[in-house]
């Protein structure tokens, strides 16, 4: 057994470590508990309870749930597209060491870091000067940049643990490119796939800066209209929008299989 | 080597990426980078006049730089919290491991709204720390957390801990215990361990989890607005307020090549320097 040769700094790393755990759970508890408030302000703890807000939220409320709406269809647009075409690209660049891949993997994956905001004034001004109409069709367009590296990633980290041989042994007996697809790679990558979707997602219906700059009113998001309610005045019904999607959160995660979120697990 | 034909027919599956990056990412950024150079969005000239104004303007500068320096003390705050973090996850069996990873993964997948909204009622006047302060008998005063570069940083340190823990605990992880266990036996101290062991070994991860934080936090409009508040402006905002508020969309696009530029060229500069350290580890 290993022995406390250095009791302070083990001590000052537990206590460390069980704050950061206590940090990271806090803000979702606070806003859980927030949602029940029967006060019109953020006073924390609240000191009365209720679920006025949820009622609020979905008896009185068509903004929040039309935003809402139109996060859940570009999301799913977003995802559908960049779940395909990262799949694709995933499949064919993984395990490869060429130069070509490794710009192309490269460029694929730069949405990651560059500034969101920049590449959504980038699209508005094409799109502004294309004559083209704000529509939800073209802010999925965005997303889909934006989440795509996203699956890629997870993708390529299931089609790394592929065997390259079985692709050969389909060859080898006379089976097409596609058919050894849809018949192989994907059955064996099914794993990746799954969670490149669930995070596509996941990020689209979080994403900001390119919605912002694409938003008309047709087109406002959930996120967009929060943020303008948070701006202006300080509605407690963001904190019940907030409970149903930590609410949502939480159900997904515990539904899909948890393992999978698991690092160095995924595809075994 | 192979023949090309082959070659190019592996590429193919990747080909409607590169066609759609090619279209609603390259040439949009293209577009962005000319219009920088016009005098106006659909008439005038060729001129370098908006780079000159962004450039040469020590207010317009100020707010740059301060986007990185943000960003750069939101990466120093996460490093500090997710250590302590990885190094409990590193010594936790499967269980409390697939516990913490549902931990990190909760605030990732809420909405970024929904952790700022949270942030505001923990910083805001009565909120949360305000009333511990009181109750713990330090202060009655409000202590004017929110619209703070304190709170700010908090904030967003909190908000993207889960970008930095994720990598850094993978990297933890594949440490192998019998390294551990034979610097334990020839005598290490615990804070010995991780200085020669643990740290240069997770640095990968560490690497990763900064560039993420990085990129994140600088770019992170919905926080920066709501946590940080109308004094403090930042590149995001900035941008936003000269495109869609006062339609200065050729001096927005100059301000949006500069900031993406400056936040690629400080991501490449550590990947670089990082990798560059690195060489030695993974020997």
């Amino acid at each position: 057994m290993r022995e406390a040769r250095n009791i302070p700094f083990d001590l000052a790393i537990w206590i460390a470590g069980a704050l950061a755990i206590v940090l990271l759970v806090l803000p979702t508890l606070v806003v859980v508990a927030m949602s029940f408030t029967n006060e019109f302000t953020l006073r924390f703890p609240p000191r009365s309870w209720s679920a006025r807000w949820y009622v609020e939220l979905f008896s009185n409320s068509p903004q929040i749930l039309t935003s809402a709406l139109a996060s859940l269809k570009v999301a799913a647009i977003a995802t559908l597209v960049s779940t395909a075409l990262g799949t694709l690209a995933a499949v064919a660049l993984a395990g490869r060491k060429d130069r070509l891949s490794i710009a192309l993997d490269a460029f694929f994956m730069s949405p990651m870091v560059f500034p969101a905001m920049s590449l959504g004034l980038a699209l508005l001004l094409v799109l502004s000067l294309a004559g083209v109409r704000l529509s939800l069709l073209t802010l999925a367009i965005g997303h889909v940049v934006i989440a795509t590296p996203f699956v890629i990633r997870m993708v390529s980290a299931a089609a790394q643990q592929m065997n390259p041989a079985l692709l050969d042994c389909a060859a080898s007996l006379g089976a097409s490119r596609i058919h050894a697809f849809f018949t192989i790679t994907l059955p064996l990558i099914r794993s990746g796939v799954v969670s490149g979707a669930i995070v596509a997602f996941l990020t689209s219906i979080d994403h900001v800066p390119v919605s912002l700059m694409l938003s008309d009113p047709r087109t406002e998001t959930l996120p967009i209209h929060l943020w303008a309610i948070l701006e202006s005045n300080l509605d407690v019904r963001v904190a019940a929008v907030s409970g149903v999607i930590v609410a949502a959160t939480v159900a997904v995660m515990l539904v899909v299989d948890r393992r999978m979120f698991v690092p160095g697990r995924a595809g075994r | 080597m192979r023949r090309a034909g082959g070659k190019a027919a592996a590429f193919l599956p990747a080909a409607p990426l590169a066609l759609f990056f090619a279209l609603a990412y390259l040439l949009p950024i293209a577009i962005l980078g000319a219009v920088s150079f016009r005098t106006d969005l659909r008439a005038g000239d060729w001129t370098i006049a908006h780079y000159g104004a962004f450039l040469g303007d020590g207010f317009t500068l100020s707010i740059l730089l301060d986007t990185l320096w943000l960003g750069l003390q939101v990466v120093v705050v996460t490093l500090l919290i997710a250590y302590p973090l990885g190094l409990v996850y590193m010594r936790a069996g499967p269980r409390v491991r697939a516990l913490l990873v549902f931990l990190i993964l909760l605030p990732l997948l809420t909405n970024t709204v929904v952790r700022t909204f949270a942030w505001m009622a923990i910083l805001g006047r009565n909120g949360l720390v305000d009333t511990l302060a009181a109750t713990l008998g330090f202060t009655n005063e409000p202590l004017r957390l929110l619209y703070s570069r304190t709170g700010l940083v908090i904030a967003l340190a909190q908000i993207y801990l889960p970008l930095m823990a994720l990598p850094l605990n993978n990297s933890l992880a594949k440490i192998d215990g019998n390294l551990l266990r034979a610097a334990e036996g020839l005598g290490a101290s615990s804070a010995h361990l991780f200085r020669t062991v643990i740290l240069p070994l997770s640095l990968p991860g560490a690497v990763a989890g900064c560039l993420l934080v990085f990129a994140g936090a600088t770019t992170a409009f919905i926080t920066q607005t709501l946590v940080g508040g109308g004094r403090q402006i930042f590149m995001p905002l900035f941008i936003y307020q000269q495109a869609l508020g006062v339609q200065r969309w050729a001096f927005a696009a100059a301000a949006s090549v500069v900031f993406a530029l400056t936040v690629m060229a400080v991501v490449y500069a550590f990947n670089r320097f990082a990798r560059a350290r690195l060489r030695g580890v993974d020997a």
